[in-house]
Formats: C-alpha cells, sequence, structure tokens
C-alpha cells in the first residue's frame, strides 16, 4: 500500500539527512520525498510518500515522530486529501507535430512554457496518475528531457493538520481478539537459516 | 534547507499554548535544565511548559534573554554551565581544536580524567551513567579524537544511555575545506545519538547546553553530541542571549494513559500464569521498587533482560533469573506457559524472543515503555502503556489485587529444581563459572560489575545472584568488546567508595586495555578478573556448534596479564589452580588498589541453555542444565 505522511520539521541543516537515514537503516522504501518551506521560517514540510503495510506504517510514523528535529507527523490514510506533483516535461515538437501537443497539453490543463525551434515545455500538474497518463500520451512526440517534484498533500477541510497523528493512538486501544500464535511482524526479508546461524554471536 | 537566522514571530504561539494536552506527552519547550539526580520523578519534565501545538507547532518561543554570559567566551560557558548542571566528573583527552576547552578545565572544578583512548573515554562516560543515574560527560577534540567515540555512542545509544559528547571542531568557516583534523562528525554521529548539534556562534551555545542535557536525560535517554568549532570555543557574547531549550520536536511522556494502566491491571488480575519480564528501561526510570511490589502483591514471576539484571532481587523465589538465548531455561518455559507477559523498559529484542513465531504463544501482552515506536515493533502488544515506568507501575500498583497462584510458583519453583543453571567441574583448569560463582560467593553479590562481550558476560549473568539495581554494567544492544575496563574506570569514578569489578574476557580485555595507564594514573581501586580461555570463546563456541569446528582466528596468544599489569603500576596475580580459586578472589577483592587476576580456565566450555537461532524459546538446548548437579554445594541448585 501507498501512503502519503507529511512531517513539520525544524529547519536546519541535517535533518534532511536524518530523516532519510532513518528510512534507509530501517529499511522503509520512500516512493518520493519533497521538502519545502512553510509560511514560518523556523519550519519546513516534508511530504513523504511511502510502500508500506499498516504495522510498517505505524513504524514509520513513530520513528520519524521521534526524531528530535521533527515536530509533527500526519498521515493520510483516514482522512481525505488534496495531493499534487508538479511536471516540467520538453518535447521534442516540429512545426507539424507542436499544434497537437498544444492541444493534448491543453486537455490536461496543462501549459505550454518554452517553445523553442524544434521543442516545447509544458507544464503540468496534478495527481500523480494524470501526470503519469500524459507522459505516456506524448512519449511518441519525443521526451527531451522531464523533471517531477513528487507528491506533495494536505488534508481537506478546516482543520489544521488533520490525519492520523504520531502518537499512534491507534496503539491505545487494546485489540478486541488475537489469534493464538503471536504474528509476527512481517519482515523485511526473512533471513535464511544459513544466514541466522552465520550471524555474529555477540 | 537552509538555517534561518530571522527572528521568530513571538505572538503566533497564544492560541497553541491555550490549548491543553489530553495527550501525556509535553513539548519541551522552556524546560529549564535539570536531570535525573536520584529522586524518582523527573522534575524538568513536570516544570516544562504544558503546551502541545493543536495544528502547527508552537511558533513563538519565550524570550528568557539573560545577560549573564556577557563577557565570557564559549569554553567559559561550557565550563560555567557543566558545573551548573550539576556535573563533578568527566573523561576526555585533549587536541588542538579542543584546547580553549581544556584550558578552562586546568583549574580543576571539574573531576577530569585524561584517558588514554577517546573510545575509552566513551564508555568510561557510559559506565559512570550507568554506575550513578547522572549523563556521563567527554569532552574530546575534534577528527579522530570524534570518530573514536562512535563506537561508545552507538554502544550509549543501542542502550539509552544519558551521554553527552563534546568533540572539538575546526573553525567554522573552515568547516567543509578538508582542513586539518576536519571530519563531517555530526554526520557520522547523526544515526548513533539521539540529537546532535554542530554550534555555528557561540550566542547560541547556552541553549544549546541545555538542549542537550534535556534530550540525554529524559525520555528514553541517550547520547547526544555537540560540535564546537574553535571561533566558538573561543568567541565571546557581548551582549545578552536567550538560553531558553527550545524543542518543538520532542516530546516526554511522563504517566501512562489511565485508562491504559488500568486496562493492563485488569489483565494482570484475570490471568492464572502472569510472567513480569524487565528489561533496562526499569533501571533508568528507577521503577523497580514498583516492579518488585507488583511482583510481591500479584505473585507474579519476574524474569529480567541482561540490561535488567539488579532490577529484581534473584534470591526470591518469584525471580526467574534472566531469559532469552542464554537465560534460564525455568525463565524460557515460564514466558511460552504464560497467559499474561507483562514487558516493563523493555523492547522485545531478538536475543530475548529467540523465534517471534513461536514466542510466548498462549501470552496476552501488556508493554509499559516510555519509547512509542517500541511499542508493536516485534511483537503484537495487547495492552500497551506508554509512559515512565515508574510512574506508569506507580499507579498499576493500586489496581493489581493479590493472588495466590499457587499453582503456578509451585511449576515454576519444579522448573527451577529441574533445571537450574549448571556446569560440570571435571577438569584439572577451573570452569569459568566457578570463577564466577567464586566471584559471587566472596562479595556476595554486592559490587559494582562490568563485563566484556562473550561467553564470561553470559555466565556472569548466570552465576552472580543480581539483587542491587545498577550492580550490572554491561553492552547489551551493540555487544561491545573492550567495554568492561573502561566501563569499570568510569563506575568507580562515580563510586569511589565501592568495590568495582570488571569480570572480563581475555580477548575483551586487551582490546581497551591501554586504559589501565587511566587507572593507575588516578589510582582507581577497580578490580579486573580475567577470565581467560585463550580464545574467543563465543566465537568459538559458534564455529564448534555451525562451523564444524573450524576455529577460523579465533584463538588468541595473549601476553602475561600479571607481568603486563605490573607494568602499568598495577597490583597483577595469577590464578591457575582451581583449588587457590577462592583465596585468589580473596587476594583481590582485599587489595585496595587496583588489581588485575589473570584466572586461567578451561577453554571447551559453552554457555547453556542456547536458543538456536531460528528456534523457539521453549526448544533451547539444555546442555549440561537439568543434568543433575555434579557439585553439591553450588547455591544454584538450592535455589527455588
Ligand atoms: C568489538 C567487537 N568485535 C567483535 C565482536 C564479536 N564477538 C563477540 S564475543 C567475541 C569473543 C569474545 O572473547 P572473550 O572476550 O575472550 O570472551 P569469552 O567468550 O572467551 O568469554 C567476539 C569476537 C564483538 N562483540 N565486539
Ligand atoms: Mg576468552
Amino acid at each position: 500500500m501507498r501512503h502519503i505522511l507529511t512531517a513539520t520539521v525544524m529547519n536546519e541543516p541535517g535533518v534532511l539527512a536524518h530523516v532519510a537515514n532513518m528510512f534507509s537503516a530501517r529499511g522503509f522504501n520512500i516512493d518520493s520525498l519533497v521538502v519545502g518551506r512553510t509560511e514560518d521560517p523556523n519550519f519546513s514540510r516534508m511530504t513523504i510518500v511511502v510502500s508500506a503495510d499498516e504495522r510498517t506504517l505505524d513504524q514509520v510514523r513513530k520513528q520519524l515522530a521521534k526524531i528530535v528535529t521533527v515536530v509533527k507527523v500526519r498521515d493520510y490514510k483516514e482522512t481525505p486529501y488534496v495531493s499534487r506533483d508538479l511536471m516540467l516535461i520538453k518535447l521534442s515538437a516540429a512545426a507539424s507535430s507542436r499544434s497537437e501537443i498544444i492541444e493534448l497539453a491543453a486537455l490536461f490543463r496543462g501549459r505550454v512554457v518554452d517553445v523553442g525551434m524544434s521543442s516545447l515545455m509544458v507544464e503540468l500538474s496534478g495527481e500523480e496518475e494524470k501526470l503519469d497518463a500524459f507522459v505516456e500520451l506524448v512519449r511518441p512526440y519525443g521526451i527531451r528531457e522531464l523533471a517531477r517534484t513528487g507528491v506533495i498533500a494536505m488534508s481537506r477541510g478546516g482543520a489544521t493538520n488533520a490525519g492520523t497523528d504520531e502518537e499512534g493512538r491507534t496503539d491505545q486501544r487494546p485489540a478486541t481478539a488475537r489469534p493464538a500464535v503471536r504474528q509476527p511482524v512481517p519482515a523485511k526479508r526473512q533471513p535464511s537459516q544459513q544466514e541466522l546461524e552465520a550471524t555474529p554471536p555477540g | 534547507m537552509s538555517t534561518s537566522t530571522s527572528p521568530i514571530g513571538a505572538g503566533a504561539n497564544a492560541s497553541a499554548a491555550k490549548t491543553t494536552s489530553k495527550s501525556n506527552a509535553t513539548n519541551a519547550i522552556g524546560a529549564p535544565p535539570a536531570h535525573r539526580t536520584g529522586s524518582i520523578v523527573v522534575e524538568n519534565a513536570a516544570k516544562a511548559t504544558e503546551s502541545i501545538a493543536n495544528g502547527l507547532p508552537v511558533l513563538g518561543r519565550p524570550t528568557g534573554k539573560t545577560d549573564r554570559f556577557n563577557g565570557m567566551t564559549g569554553a567559559q560557558i561550557l565550563l560555567q554551565m557543566l558545573l551548573e548542571h550539576g556535573v563533578t566528573d568527566a573523561f576526555g583527552y585533549p587536541g588542538g581544536a579542543i584546547l580553549p576547552t581544556f584550558d578552562q578545565l586546568y583549574e580543576k572544578q571539574l573531576n577530569f580524567i585524561l584517558v588514554r583512548h577517546e573510545q575509552g573515554a566513551g564508555h568510561m562516560a557510559d559506565g559512570y551513567a550507568r554506575a550513578t543515574g547522572k549523563p556521563g560527560i567527554v569532552i574530546v577534540t575534534s577528527g579522530p579524537g570524534a570518530t573514536n567515540t562512535v563506537t561508545p555512542l552507538a554502544t550509549a545509544y543501542m542502550d539509552s544511555i544519558p551521554m553527552i559528547v563534546f568533540s572539538g571542531q575546526v573553525r567554522s568557516y573552515l568547516i567543509g575545506n578538508d582542513a586539518f583534523q576536519e571530519a563531517d562528525v555530526t554526520g557520522i554521529t547523526r544515526p548513533v545519538t539521539k540529537r546532535n548539534y554542530l554550534v555555528k556562534n557561540v550566542r547560541d551555545l547556552p541553549r544549546i547546553i541545555n538542549e542537550a542535557f534535556i534530550i540525554a536525560t529524559t525520555g528514553r535517554p541517550g547520547p547526544v553530541l555537540v560540535d564546537l568549532p574553535v571561533d566558538v570555543t573561543t568567541g565571546k557574547i557581548e551582549d545578552a542571549v536567550d538560553d531558553t531549550p527550545y524543542l518543538p520536536g520532542y516530546k516526554i511522556y511522563k504517566a501512562g494513559h489511565s485508562k491504559m494502566v488500568k486496562a493492563a491491571a485488569d489483565l494482570i488480575n484475570a490471568s492464572e500464569r502472569p510472567v513480569l519480564y524487565v528489561g533496562g528501561g526499569v533501571i533508568l526510570s528507577q521503577a523497580w521498587p514498583h516492579v518488585r511490589e507488583i511482583a510481591r502483591k500479584g505473585n507474579i514471576p519476574t524474569t529480567t533482560t541482561l540490561l535488567g539484571l539488579g532490577a529484581f532481587d534473584e534470591n526470591s523465589p518469584l525471580s526467574l533469573h534472566m531469559l532469552g538465548m542464554h537465560g534460564s531455561a525455568y525463565a524460557n518455559y515460564a514466558v511460552q506457559e504464560s497467559d499474561c507477559l507483562i514487558a516493563v523498559g523493555a523492547r522485545f529484542d531478538d536475543r530475548v524472543t529467540g523465534n517471534l513465531k513461536l514466542f510466548a504463544p498462549k501470552a496476552k501482552i501488556v508493554h509499559v515503555d516510555i519509547d512509542p515506536s517500541s511499542i508493536s515493533k516485534n511483537v503484537k502488544v495487547d495492552v500497551p502503556v506508554v509512559g515512565d515506568a515508574c510512574l506508569c507501575l506507580e499507579e498499576m500498583l493500586g489496581y493489581i489485587e493479590p493472588r495466590p497462584r499457587s499453582s503456578w510458583l509451585s511449576q515454576v519453583a519444579r522448573w527451577k529444581v529441574s533445571f537450574p543453571f549448571a556446569y560440570k567441574d571435571d577438569t584439572e583448569l577451573s570452569k569459568p563459572q566457578a570463577i564466577i560463582e567464586a566471584i559471587n560467593k566472596v562479595t556476595g553479590g554486592k559490587a559494582v560489575f562490568t563485563t566484556g562481550v562473550g561467553q564470561h558476560q553470559m555466565w556472569a549473568a548466570q552465576f552472580v545472584r543480581w539483587s542491587v539495581p545498577r550492580s550490572m554494567i554491561t553492552s547489551g544492544g551493540l555487544g561491545t568488546m573492550g567495554f568492561g575496563l573502561p566501563a569499570a574506570i568510569g563506575a568507580q569514578v562515580g563510586r569511589p567508595n565501592e568495590l568495582v569489578i570488571d569480570i572480563d574476557g581475555d580477548a575483551s580485555y586487551i582490546m581497551t586495555a591501554m586504559e589501565l595507564a587511566t587507572m593507575s594514573q588516578y589510582n582507581l581501586p577497580v578490580k579486573v578478573a580475567i577470565l581467560n580461555n585463550r580464545f574467543q570463546g563465543m566465537v568459538r563456541q559458534w564455529q564448534q556448534l555451525f562451523y564444524k569446528g573450524r576455529f577460523s582466528h579465533s584463538e588468541m596468544v595473549n601476553p602475561d596479564f600479571a607481568a603486563m599489569a605490573e607494568s602499568f603500576g598495577i597490583r597483577g596475580l595469577r590464578c591457575h589452580r582451581k583449588q587457590d580459586l577462592i583465596q585468589c578472589v580473596e587476594e583481590m577483592v582485599n587489595h585496595p588498589g587496583p588489581c588485575v587476576v589473570d584466572f586461567l580456565c578451561e577453554t571447551d566450555e559453552n554457555v547453556y541453555p542456547m536458543v538456536a537461532s531460528g528456534k523457539g524459546l521453549h526448544e533451547m538446548e539444555l546442555g549440561i542444565v537439568g543434568c543433575a548437579a555434579p557439585n553439591s554445594d553450588r547455591e544454584m541448585g538450592t535455589l527455588a
């Protein structure tokens, strides 16, 4: 499952490295990570897209919140949200195909932002899937360059920073029933018996 | 991202600050500098401004500007603030980039211990912290001085030990230029510190020092590193600065959620076969009186992890001793049979659980921990209680109902009689276990013990009868060989009038043995008992069991340890005959100064019980354990 998390972090050097490092050290997969300024110069906002099951997502949220320079963590698992990705794409555009491309861009509510002798640059924003679809459509014309920002997201409605919070409150509810045999956390990768035995003793 | 130096809007936090928290987490904004100094409750957490942001974090900050640092250099400020934070001892080694700070140490307002290797300084500070509960302080130079502290930082981080390393750094305008003895120390240490800082401006120093103490000592404690460029320690503060800690992303968990505490107690009261599983967190939060009381009141058999040893009195019939890979058979059986496992300040480490799929299959699990990320990390928890173990258990104690649980207790007692820790005393040389039993007998287990890593560490855990908190100082999470000697030195500095014994392995010991010079210079009366099996014994055991006896590079050719100690001006003894064992231990313990004893012992001895990788706790190999006790006066056989 893909999940979107946002993290408000202190705006200082090392925070990005810390977050990125934590993801790699714990074997979590980041699909994208976007950092940008907020209305307050002291804080930045990260939007992180991860592929994870529920249990891993819970750990990601908690491990993020544990970082001292991370101020607030939200995930949008149970919250309606708007997400956007921004793309600049430079296409080969001979005079003959130019109007087709412009038409396609218009259909996708994109804008042509630069025109060269044999190229066009289109700016397009929206949900990731829409951008993906556009890329596939224009691929035959020849993509010269492509840049995407990665996803940013925000909860819908009036609440500031809605979403599931970092304290893992879902954990504060006792589970009603559980299987007789303990379910281990699905491992990232199950080590083989041989590997287990090869683990240095201590 | 760039650092902003613009002033922060002060009005913006008004609405956030008004919101009272329903959660027990408290943002440590404006918390006064303080650390645990023996009292059970964390004071600074209580005093911290009770505000949690609803929505965006608190934007403004109290303007606690003070002019008390006017005219002082960074180095002067550092010394003064260390003293204000109650620091009495520090460990370290000088070098160019930290000389301004060392100049301040010349007047000896601090008891400074000059080590022989910065790794030693780190482990000493760690041992000091574990022995006293106060944060350990390290002061080292830039580049190699700082990188030498990485292993101690990682060791302290894994075991949640409060420690602060102050490292020198090249002048801030040289950073990034590959200057002499420059290293990206904050980059290198980020994964092994709870928080680290590169101080860019002397005006930030007072605030950062306050924050470092709060972060190191509160919540789940851990190491902090503060990197100090030369121009920061030599730079002067000219006018008022704000030294108020500013930690909007830091939460300190205190009391547990009342509903959860009650739910946990209900589960425990309803259980027939409960087991308390106690970890190092109980020592850190000083919750051992509550653990003991809950066990007594509810008649709950109690097992500890390696780091939890001493939290429970092992002389109690309720004690199951240590659990896990080399834990007691009865602790492991009890966990597997339990219908309610109460984990307190423990993290379900793989060395404790064995195969997770087979772990405690019949038990509902209560987990009390201050770190929310520990909960349900490895094992799904039924009742989580997030908070300081001491406060959580104090509340829980009120709900725990007295229960006889006699059939469970008699089952446990039968296991204890049938499967005591054991060994066969059938070789010409002493068995390593016999040496530890002798030390236990002579000291009554009443000493501060440190260990290296390996078989001797496990035998120390098994054969010393632990009853006093902070008496077992060992590297659990990282398993750092070479920890024992410097940790013992640090413990001795922190508890100068107590008997401190390093039970070490020959291979572990020699990794940091240069600290004998430190011991000698400060005449610290540490006792070192080397269990000399002329092998990396634990590696030998694994090679014997899993690599067809191909002992690849695990045999040690050692120096004459006694003569080596003597060359440092330290009393060195040899104990090569088993009939001299008790007498040698007595001689060691009674020697007024530092003393190293080379206890020659049997090589081919393995640690049992042993839960092989991939096996459940109940599938442990018992080895000699469970056979009739060959040596009738061993106290293990009579415990129950
Ligand atoms: C710094 C470090 N290097 C390697 C290891 C792997 N290791 C674990 S136990 C051990 C052998 C320890 O030998 P010794 O100190 O003599 O103790 P013994 O097992 O013989 O009692 C080794 C090499 C480690 N834990 N730490
Ligand atoms: Mg050895």
